[in-house]
């Protein structure tokens, strides 16, 4: 078991090292400030213009979502953008062989890296979202609902591409494992819309053919449940938001994604032991 | 009787490994094979590496000498064969704990300093606390590194790389280290550093395997050699035999008779006359009195006569002419 903390600790290292994690808190501060900004003069134009307290709660509820959105795309490419070299890079450098030759297992090899990307990733995401939130109850006095929920379902969208990206990056290129992962979330997000579009229109077949691109790949269903969770309640009873609304992922679509997460990350272990290096 | 039949079946291990106590071999390999595709890389690699010896593994690029490195330390699977490293199979954990390795192009996380370098690769090997302490900045002495300890890896030289590798292979006292080109990139005051720490690593009574094309450098560090072509082992020779292998001759004659040629072949082969001087390849060192010998009998002048060394680079270009290389 020390081999995968060791693995995990310079995995995680890296991205310290490396400015990697600190560039992204930078940027991340970027937009919590702009956030906060727009926030205060959106709060400050209500007043001036005494619009309805009922109608400014929904307005900002609209906006935090907003928010949420971006800190879900953040999300979404910095466990790409970050992870997508690991195991191909060390491979095609051959970085990897001064490890694997070690007494370690390359169960271990793999489940450090996932385990050091998931430190990382996850410090990230609790940064961000507490970030959003923080700014909104400290401006507003309210924060998104069901946050702990919400954070679980984003936080396993980011895994679930983690693992999806380790277990491509064993067989392909740097290059072609991100253009693969990142066309795959492209499948799910515009699946997602189909699925929008298909349950607001009533057309169960396009409704199908998004929960199809949902099963390729579930992590914009994870998206979609959490800002469902997430969304105020008259959103919730009127069906309509932009973010999920007309169809919800079920619980089932959930456990198929924590499925999917454990199969590719088992997937990646096994190609990793099968392969030469 | 059943010590009887473990009796025999030692004998008869001892056997197969000519005459070697197969617990003091560090490296066994049986007719190990890897095919990529289409592409035989190594066709069977049949080889034994005695336990405390130095042992040159030769070959042209392209021979498989690095992928047969590969399948010892289980990066590479084998098609076909079987090997043993220290009496375990490869790929066996408790193997590699032993064995050091630094690859031809030793390349790591350039963010790094060496001394976390050390640290890392000290701790997957299972040194802890205190002793790694205590190896680091031993080991950076010993590649010479000391002075340039706090730097990161990505201001170092190749030189400088090629050194910290070899530190990285060595922290934990392998008592196998497998060495792929180690001068590879290295000054010659490096390339004196290597050759110092491979004698030292004999002395403690280490297994050295090292995969070289400086044949220089083999010959003064190895006790033992292959030569590998096509991934197969052509032939394994102890290093000394080629300091007693004065087998090639030229002297300088008048007055030689076409026909004692072809006599002359009795004692050697590629007899040849190019002017006054005679030359040809003895099949024993120990002929060149009788040559001598007959020469002066049958009323030759003979002004010089230079029994020449068959050195490792002629006999590893013997074996290379005819293959190409890749």
């Amino acid at each position: 078991m020390t081999g995968i903390w060791i693995i995990a600790r310079i995995t995680f290292q890296e991205a310290v090292r490396k400015k990697l994690l600190g560039m992204a808190l930078a940027a991340g501060a970027a937009f919590l400030i702009l956030f906060a900004t727009a926030v205060h003069f959106q709060a400050a134009g209500f007043q001036e213009r005494h619009v309805p307290l009922f109608l400014q709660r929904q307005i900002f509820s609209a906006m935090q979502m907003v928010g949420m959105y971006a800190i879900n795309f953040l999300i979404v490419a910095m466990t790409v953008l970050t992870s997508v070299d690991t195991i191909s890079g060390e491979i095609a450098s051959g970085t990897v062989q001064a490890i694997a030759m070690k007494p370690i297992d390359r169960w271990q090899l793999m489940t450090g890296k996932w385990l050091g990307f998931c430190g990382m990733l996850t410090a990230y995401a609790l940064v961000m979202i507490a970030g959003v939130n923080l700014v909104s109850a400290g401006m507003l006095g309210t924060s998104a609902r069901h946050l702990p929920v919400a954070f679980a379902l984003m936080w396993m969208e980011s895994m679930l591409l983690l693992s999806t990206t380790l277990c491509l990056s064993v067989s392909f290129s740097t290059l072609t494992t991100g253009v693969l992962v990142l066309g795959l979330h492209g499948l799910a997000f515009l699946g997602g819309w189909i699925e929008q579009a298909g349950s607001l229109t009533d057309t169960p077949k396009a409704v199908l053919a998004g929960v199809a691109a949902s099963l390729v790949m579930p992590s914009e269903a994870l998206w979609r449940r959490a800002a469902f969770e997430m969304q105020s309640p008259l959103a919730t009873a009127i069906n309509v938001s932009p973010f999920s609304g007309a169809s919800v992922p079920s619980s089932s679509m959930i456990v198929y994604a924590a499925l999917y997460t454990c199969v590719a990350l088992g997937l990646a272990v096994h190609r990793l032991n099968a392969r030469d290096l | 009787m059943q010590s009887l039949i473990s009796a025999a079946q030692t004998q008869d291990a001892t056997a197969a490994a000519g005459g070697i106590d197969p617990a003091d071999l560090a490296i066994s390999t049986k007719s190990l094979r890897k095919v990529f595709r289409d592409k035989v890389a190594v066709r069977g690699l049949t080889l034994d590496v005695r336990r405390g010896e130095v042992f040159g593994f030769l070959g042209p690029n392209g021979a498989g000498k690095s992928t047969s490195v590969k399948m010892l330390l289980g990066l590479v699977k084998p098609t076909l064969g079987s090997a043993r490293l220290l009496g375990k199979p490869i790929g066996d954990r408790e193997a590699r704990r032993r064995v050091g390795f630094l690859p031809e192009h030793f390349r790591f996380y350039d963010w790094l300093t060496s001394e976390e370098l050390l640290r890392v690769h000290g701790q997957l090997c299972g040194l802890r606390g205190d002793e790694l302490a205590r190896r680091i900045p031993r080991m950076l002495d010993t590649v010479g590194l000391t002075p340039h300890a706090g730097k990161q890896l990505r201001d170092y030289s190749k030189g400088m790389l090629q050194r910290i590798g070899l530190a990285q292979a060595l922290i934990h006292q392998p008592d196998l280290i497998i060495l792929d080109e180690p001068t590879s990139g290295l000054d010659p005051v490096g390339r004196r550093l290597v050759r110092d720490i491979i004698r030292r690593q004999k002395e403690r009574g280490a297994t050295v395997f090292l995969n070289s094309h400086l044949l220089s450098e083999v010959e003064v560090t190895c006790d033992r050699v292959a030569f590998i072509r096509a991934g197969t082992v052509i032939e394994i020779r102890e290093v000394k035999e080629f300091e007693r292998s004065y087998r090639n001759v030229v002297a300088r004659v008048g007055r030689l008779a076409e026909n004692a040629l072809h006599e002359l072949e009795a004692w050697g082969t590629e007899v040849r006359l190019k002017g006054s001087y005679l030359s040809m390849r003895l099949h024993a060192a120990e002929f060149a009195p009788r040559v001598v010998q007959y020469l002066v009998e049958h009323g030759v002048e003979v002004y010089e006569f230079t029994p020449q060394r068959i050195t490792l680079e002629d006999r590893f270009l013997e074996i290379v002419s005819g293959d190409e290389g890749l």
